[in-house]
């Protein structure tokens, strides 16, 4: 090796070669072996923030307060593929191997939206989606819906869930959002989602119709049920949040769904 | 010849990769926010730099002189993605709000540096200290920064309320200002002047001289 020269042009091929060929082989196995258990997170996370928004698990805990486990409480609820201009379900598709925010960027499987019909800033909406719904003893107890919309920095991500009565709402929660730490960042404040379990979301016409208000009305103003505080020094982020409640439980959203599945409980 | 305990203690506050030489400050900006995120990514960032300087300084006689900043890089990246592929499987939640600054360890100039300054020209044993020492001394400043922005801006720490904030019902005003990345600039800024202080040799010779005001009369 004495004659050994590393800038040879041989040896650069060789190194550039040897040197990819192993990192690769690193890379992929890693990325290989670690795979399912990635995947475990990533649903076992999903099924806390629908619990979350549901009301059934604590914002920090990973437990019910009564001991059952993420998957225990979350075996409760059926998952379905809906057709939103319908509000049909789709029984025959699996709703385990379906992303809607990834089709609604797909031109054949979502629709656009004029620029009056997109309060909520998506440009685009899925022609399916899914709910999550609870029944006890064949009732309907919760339904829970992923919803979207701009804020101020960035589209927040989240699931609304309503009350047996699909004219309650039972919580509100983001996964997953860029606004603003300490101003539009508080809508991930517990007491600030506090608020929102018992307001009303359709009003006498059936369109939905949730306020984000600087100052309630008072109580026994009928109003004020369907109002909720704003937060403050946020005011994009608060126009985002009150767009896409309505957006998605609207016309365009799961309304049609919403009422098919009222008239059918009834 | 510097000598091991030098090579792995003196980047602590000798010679503060952040401190002195001003580097990777991105990441110090964007992930002191809370504890648990710093920990996390120190830990990342310790392993990355570790083990390059190691990788690199074994295979340092076999680089060629003009991919070798391509080798060490692929290096780099590689490892950056293995942390990146673990933190997925075992810290989810951490690695959800470290999003990208994972992956920005590739770019992070400490790893870059010590690769290309140290490693080599040095065994893979004092190599692999001197990326020890080095990602110690990132470490220690954002566990720095970390323990002002967080109890003050949040009033937690590691996720654990300790001043109870007015937002949560207690009487403590969070200082909003120290949850955006600019307040870190301040704190390390502080943190900068406070070890020159202590260390007066890091003390950086001025540039110039401003000139002595020679005009007497104000203008008329």
């Amino acid at each position: 090796m004495a004659s050994f020269d590393k800038d040879s042009l041989s040896n650069t091929f060789i190194v550039a070669f040897a040197v990819c060929l192993v990192c690769s082989i690193v890379v992929s196995g890693i990325a290989v072996a670690l795979k399912p258990q990635q995947q475990l997170n990533k649903e076992l996370d999903q099924k806390q923030n629908i619990l979350r928004a549901a009301g059934m698990l604590g914002a920090d805990s990973v437990v019910a307060e009564d001991g059952r486990t993420v998957d225990e409480l979350f075996s409760e609820f059926s998952v379905h593929v809906v057709d939103l201009e319908t509000g049909e379900f789709v029984d025959e598709r699996d709703p385990s191997a379906f992303d809607p925010i990834k089709s609604a960027k797909d031109p054949a499987v979502s629709i656009a939206l004029s620029p009056e019909q997109d309060v909520a800033t998506l440009r685009r909406r899925e022609n399916s989606s899914i709910v999550y719904i609870r029944r006890l003893d064949d009732r309907i107890d919760k339904v829970v819906i992923p919803v979207r919309g701009y804020g101020l920095w960035g589209t927040m991500f989240g699931y609304l869930a309503l009350d047996a009565d699909l004219q309650t709402i039972s919580g509100l929660g983001f996964y997953q959002h860029k606004e603003t730490p300490g101003l539009g960042g508080e809508v991930d404040n517990p007491s600030w989602k506090a608020l929102w379990p018992g307001v009303q979301l359709f009003a006498a016409d059936g369109q939905p119709d949730v306020r984000l208000v600087k100052r309630r009305s008072a109580d026994d103003n009928p109003a004020a049920a369907y109002e909720v505080d704003a937060l403050s020094g946020a005011t994009f982020t608060t126009k985002g949040v009150q767009n896409l409640v309505n957006f998605w439980t609207g016309d365009l959203g799961f309304g049609p769904f919403l009422q098919k599945l009222k008239a059918s409980s009834v | 010849m510097a000598t091991q305990k030098d090579v792995l203690v003196d980047p602590i506050f000798n010679n503060n990769p952040i401190a002195l030489q001003v580097l990777g400050i991105c990441s110090a900006l964007a992930v002191t926010i809370s504890m648990s995120q710093t920990l996390v990514m120190c830990l990342a960032v310790i392993f990355v730099t570790t083990m390059s300087n190691l990788t690199v300084s074994l295979v340092r006689n076999r680089i060629p002189t003009n991919i070798r900043i391509i080798v060490q890089m692929t290096i780099i990246a590689s490892l950056v993605i293995v942390v990146d592929q673990v933190l997925q499987a075992v810290a989810y939640d951490i690695s959800k709000s470290l999003s990208v600054f994972v992956g920005l360890i590739i770019t992070n100039c400490i790893v870059m540096g010590r690769a290309e300054a140290f490693a080599m020209q040095n065994g893979p044993f004092l190599s692999a200290l001197d990326g020890f020492g080095n990602a110690l001394g990132y470490s220690v400043i954002l566990i720095g920064v970390a323990l002002i922005r967080e109890p003050l801006g949040a009033g937690t720490f590691m996720g654990y309320e300790i001043i109870p904030t007015v937002s949560n019902g207690g009487w403590y005003y969070s200082n909003g200002m120290l949850l955006l990345s600019p307040s870190a600039f301040f704190i390390i800024g502080l943190f900068i002047w406070a070890i020159r202080a202590w260390k007066k040799d890091q003390v950086e010779e001025p540039e110039y001289e401003i000139a002595p005001n020679v005009q007497y009369r104000e203008a008329m």
